[in-house]
């Protein structure tokens, strides 16, 4: 089995328009979380979001690429950009033909969905653009990477909800461990803040009006993001040797099945995909120490989240930090986890924890370090993120320092 | 503006060309439009005439509607819009 490492990273999100910007907007606390901004949004109930601000396609694609682009294609193809540039891999002969493109996404080009729908239904139209099947596709994000980048080897699209990223990540992970692929190029992304989009969410009663407060006792739900993030996994020997930049190493991963409730997440669930990961690694609870939570900031997954964590740990339960970044880019649905492996990056690479912004008040069904409301400095060697997707579908990743 | 300086319009839009660059007997081929720009043709052209194209992107040669060049579907256009009224 193969060393895994990666060499590349990249992001665009509500934080920053790439890894420095949004690490740096992490170790500041800041929140991403602010009125949405789009077509009616006076009909929603739910009127925060963190929406990726400041961003103008036309600078970033022409007028052609973006008649084929849904936004949520666009953040991954600009993710994906910073991601290989920094690999400073050029994929050609051998490496083009056997590496590939794994990406997550749950809801593909919602926006595409919902401005066709409102063409046709709202304004009556009987015609739609041609391009509205190959631009809404989940897959549309992957295959655009695949063409940009010379990606010819393993590649399709992933689409476990809020797992979906991890999942993902997952599969790159193993490709290359195995040595099917010499490098995946692998994250997720999403985009479903336009009024669809939210106005779906809206139904479950789950989003909150103000704030993403994960952990805290005066939480009252989760508040959607949009964005991706995009990383080059690579095996280490080979990355060692043509001397890149390696960010950090993949360990090990788990993926579980609650298979009990489409909505209600279960300890067992999560516990078995936190201890599945640790036992993929080789490693012993006692040497992580961090772990990026999924914390949604709803009462259902932090408890639930929480009595995983003290479950699989034990006392070092008490000793491990665990924050939730939601609290600040808020909950990027399929493209998650991508952007939550940056702040395991950090922990483990510079040494700095993600904190937990909007912590008021303890709540004693979450009495864990959830490092609230200011960064950390800590030495970190292991670091997990984890993933829990509605329909009960688990996906953890282990990290180390290299 | 004619039928055939819209139809041309459109089709330059298409290929990243100036309309002045789009000859009657130029093929689509000639123009640099592939299968995906075709389809964008016709839609870009049903919108702006709002007519429907019987235009079949499984097999265009098979379709009602001539594409064989520039002047085939400015005269299919000029067609369908007369037969409009």
């Amino acid at each position: 089995m193969n060393r895994v490492v990666i060499t590349g990273a990249g992001t665009i999100n509500a934080l920053g328009h790439s890894v420095p910007a949004t690490l740096e907007a992490m170790r500041e606390g800041r929140c991403g979380i602010g009125e949405l901004d789009f077509r009616d949004v006076d009909r929603l109930a739910i009127r925060i979001g963190a929406q990726v601000r400041d961003f103008d396609p036309l600078q970033q694609f022409n007028r052609q690429q973006l008649a084929l682009y849904d936004r949520f294609t666009q953040f991954t193809l600009i993710a994906a950009r910073e991601a290989i540039s920094q690999s400073g891999l050029v994929f050609e002969g051998e490496l083009a033909a056997r590496s590939g493109v794994v990406l997550g996404t749950a809801g593909g080009g919602v926006s595409t969905w919902d401005d066709n729908y409102r063409s046709v239904y709202e304004d009556g139209k009987n015609r739609v653009h041609p391009f509205v099947v190959p631009k809404l596709m989940n897959n549309a994000a992957a295959s655009h990477v695949s063409m940009d980048f010379n990606l010819k080897g393993p590649s399709f699209t992933v689409s476990t909800a809020c797992a979906s990223s991890n999942h993902a990540m997952a599969q790159a992970f193993a490709m290359v461990r195995s040595g099917m692929a010499p490098a995946m190029v692998a994250g997720g992304s999403e985009s479903m803040l336009c009024f669809g989009g939210v106005k779906a969410w809206e139904g479950l009663r789950v989003m909150s009006k103000d704030a993403c407060r994960p952990f805290s006792a005066t939480r009252n739900g989760m508040v959607q993001g949009e964005g991706a993030g995009v990383f080059v996994f690579e095996e280490y020997e080979r990355a060692k040797a043509r001397g890149a930049e390696i960010l950090c190493e993949v360990i090990g991963f788990a993926m579980s099945s609650d298979a009990s409730d489409i909505v209600m997440p279960s300890k067992q669930g999560a516990s078995r995909a936190i201890s599945g990961a640790l036992r993929d690694a080789g490693i012993n609870g006692d040497e992580v120490g961090y772990i990026n939570a999924h914390g949604t900031g709803t009462a259902a997954n932090d408890k639930t989240e929480c009595a995983a964590v003290a479950d699989v740990f034990g006392h070092h339960a008490d000793k491990l930090m665990i924050s939730s970044t939601k609290s600040m880019h808020a909950h990027l649905i399929g493209g998650t986890g991508a952007v939550e492996l940056l702040a395991c990056i950090m922990a483990v690479r510079d040494g700095v924890i993600a904190p937990t912004i909007g912590y008021e008040e303890p709540d004693p069904e979450c009495a864990l370090d959830v490092v609230p409301n200011e960064a950390r400095d800590a030495d970190v060697t292991v670091a997990l993120s984890n993933a829990f997707a509605f329909g009960g579908l688990n996906a953890v990743l282990a990290i180390r320092r290299i | 503006m004619s039928v055939k300086d819209r139809v041309i319009a459109i089709i330059a839009e298409q290929a990243v060309l100036e309309p002045s660059d789009v000859t009657m007997d130029s093929t689509l081929e000639d123009l640099g439009i592939d299968s995906l720009g075709l389809v964008e043709s016709i839609f870009a052209i049903e919108e702006d005439f709002d007519i429907t194209i019987p235009f079949n992107a499984n097999e265009p040669s098979e379709s009602d509607f001539d594409i064989s060049s520039v002047a085939a579907i400015v005269a299919g256009i000029e067609k369908l819009v007369s037969e409009k009224v």
